[in-house]
């Protein structure tokens, strides 16, 4: 399923805040791991804030293998 | 503890233990705040074996191989006593492998029965290459119903009733084949026997008991080597408790431990770095009176611990950073990649020792382990007892390659007569490590003699088995090595991969051959990707078959470049 254009900007958002980058600094096809200079473990508390936020529980493995925003954003997308 | 020199097999050794503590509680999972499953050894034993009787059904017997891929789970633990206790040898794969690499090293071990997560069986079956598969069963676990599972069998449904038939072992038959790395070209299996596991399990357990009561946090995979003796047989062994979370999100790591009063742990650095900084954190958020006080009461714990740790009194003078893992934690064991020691120092002067040791598969889980008698940030520790270590070649520093003899040293390599013969020499394995004793006994390690970098995340990569990525990469040729390796830092710090690129004649470097490089660098797993790119002057060596004389091409390199001419991706 193909993530909608909210739901990645949301993403987009919360990552920004998050790990406060400047929002303009992160594009949908962007690496996180080193757009926002992160580790996996990093990337898994990023994950718990999106699912506070969307309201979902991803497994960890869903979250394997994913490094950029847009897919991520589709893995969201699919719980919704 | 059971007196494991009265033992042959581990299926023995577990079979006795389940007998011995059948009250205690063996195994704890949970699922982020949920418990899933509290089983004592009574009902471990209840629930493996009638799955043994149904492997024995199914014509499962002596040496038959059976391949484990599956998170850190009650299920996985059971399935492998199963395994043993039918004789059987397993073959822990890592499950963050892709489905494409599964199906390799499924082929490559010759596994003939599989026991594996939903999710990771979906994607295997998907996978092109699963029509080729040899396998003769697989077990499922946690498959929805009605799901279809492409010819597998549900784990929860495949029991039989009646007593299985016990097939034991002799020490030196094979118990494990598991993968050090190398999943590309050369898949390196190390076959492991029940002399090695039960040997090893004495080792360490000489210096860090368990006992009934004692719980220990699983988090790293169980497929790896520290887990499975840890977190598997070393508990059961005692008679005590293993518990496994099914997430690694932080919060809930942090909240395992407080919840069931952790005793061990074994992290990679990444994971204790991540605690310290958590911790690190919190103590900022206190008001200046609080801090300074904590601080002071730091300092005073570090200034009585200096020759030994004192359990008791560290958990009193500090006890809500105690509390805050709950309390009963005794130590964290770590290794396999650099740890900075100012982590570990960290968490020392907390009270809380970080046990920092140094292992590879081929020689059993770890070679030396800090004793703390004294504590030492700056060491990977002492030879465990029973392991014989050697440093090889020393140099004016008294720095060479260290090789280890012993009872953990693994039998072969599977089907590598070859690799087998460079690796073990007289008896000896050669590591590849380079390391060197201080006057106290205790190895210091300097960085590698072999072209491997190992993760913060304690996985071992072998630049040979990610070159395929960058196939067909518009550029005359290229290779990849380990930075270290290419320029010997004497540490170990600082570990990554570089891409030498060739270019053709005429050729320039181009931002469009930049870009595909980055985009073929995203498709690796992040912890497979290189780190920067380097562009060499002179074509290849090469050997009359076209291979890659990697070495020589690392002394031109090493000659005209140093590591400041790597360029960042």
């Amino acid at each position: 399923m193909t993530a909608s254009k909210q739901t990645l900007e949301e993403i987009l958002n919360l990552a920004a805040a998050h790990f406060k980058v400047p929002r303009e600094k992160l594009t949908p096809d962007d690496d996180f791991f080193k757009t926002l200079g992160i580790d996996s473990l990093q990337a898994l508390d990023l994950l718990t804030r999106l699912e506070h936020h969307f309201h979902i529980e991803l497994p960890d493995y869903e979250l394997q293998g994913v490094s950029d925003f847009r897919t991520l954003a589709d893995r969201i997308q699919a719980r919704l | 503890m059971l007196n494991l020199d009265q033992y042959t097999c581990l299926g023995e050794a577990l079979r006795d233990a389940l007998d011995r503590w059948p009250n205690e509680t063996c195994l704890i999972e949970a699922d982020r705040d949920r418990e899933k499953t509290r089983l004592t050894y009574s009902d471990f034993k209840e629930v493996a074996l009638p799955l043994a009787r149904a492997l024995e059904d199914a014509e499962f017997g002596s040496d038959d191989r059976a391949a484990i891929i599956m998170s850190n789970q009650s299920k996985w633990l059971i399935s492998a006593y199963a395994v043993f206790y039918r004789g059987g040898v397993l073959v822990p794969l890592d499950y963050k492998l892709t489905a494409a690499e599964h199906l390799q090293l499924l082929t490559h071990s010759k596994a003939k029965f599989l026991i594996v997560e939903y999710y990771l069986w979906r994607a295997i079956a998907q996978s092109p290459e699963f029509k080729n598969h040899k396998l003769k069963k697989v077990l499922v676990t946690e498959a929805p119903l009605g799901a279809d599972l492409a010819g597998a069998h549900r784990w929860e449904d495949f029991r039989r009733k009646g007593d299985p038939g016990f097939i034991p072992r002799e020490r030196e038959d094979v118990a494990c084949i598991v993968y050090s790395s190398g999943t590309g070209g050369r898949p390196k299996g190390c076959v492991l026997t029940h002399e090695n596991y039960l040997e090893q399990c004495k080792s360490l357990t000489a210096w860090y008991p368990f006992w009934p009561g004692v719980r220990y946090l699983s988090i790293l995979p169980t497929n790896h080597a520290i887990d499975f003796m840890v977190g598997f047989i070393g508990p059961f062994v005692c008679g005590a408790c293993v518990v496994h979370l099914r997430t690694l999100r932080p919060e809930f790591v942090r909240d395992a431990f407080v919840r069931y009063k952790i005793t061990y742990v074994a992290l990679v650095p990444m994971i204790l770095k991540n605690l310290e900084r958590g911790l690190r954190a919190k103590f900022d958020e206190l008001s200046a009176g609080k801090r300074f006080f904590l601080y002071r009461m730091i300092a005073l714990n570090k200034a009585l611990t200096r020759k030994q740790p004192k359990v008791g009194f560290s958990r009193k003078l500090l006890s809500q950073v105690h509390q805050g893992f709950g309390g009963e934690l005794r130590a964290m064991f770590t290794g396999g990649a650099f740890v900075e020691p100012s982590t570990l120092q960290f968490f020392y002067d907390l009270g809380i020792p970080v046990a920092n040791g140094y292992g590879l598969t081929e020689a059993g889980t770890s070679l030396t382990l800090n004793d703390l008698k004294p504590f030492r940030a700056d060491t990977v520790g002492k030879p465990l007892p029973g392991v014989e270590l050697r440093i090889l070649n020393p140099d004016s520093d008294n720095i060479g390659e260290v090789a280890v003899h012993g009872k953990t040293v693994m039998s072969h390599y599977l089907d590598d007569p070859e690799l087998t013969a460079q690796t073990i020499v007289d008896g000896w394995l050669v590591t590849g490590d380079l390391g060197r004793f201080d006057g106290n006994g205790h190895l210091q390690l300097f960085g590698r003699k072999k072209n491997m970098i190992v993760t913060e995340g304690g996985k071992n990569i072998y630049p040979e088995d990610i070159e395929n990525a960058f196939d067909g990469l518009p550029v005359k040729e290229y290779c990849i090595f380990a930075a270290n390796y290419l320029w010997p830092a004497k540490s170990l710090g600082r570990e990554m991969l570089v891409l030498l690129l060739r270019l053709e004649p005429n050729q320039e470097f181009a931002d469009a051959l930049k870009q595909e490089i980055i985009l073929r660098n995203r498709r690796l797993p992040d912890f497979k990707r290189v780190g920067g790119y380097l562009l060499c002057a002179k074509d290849f060596p090469r050997t009359a078959s076209m291979k890659i004389k990697r070495n020589e091409l690392a002394e031109d390199v090493r000659k005209v470049l140093g590591r400041a001419a790597v360029v960042e991706l």
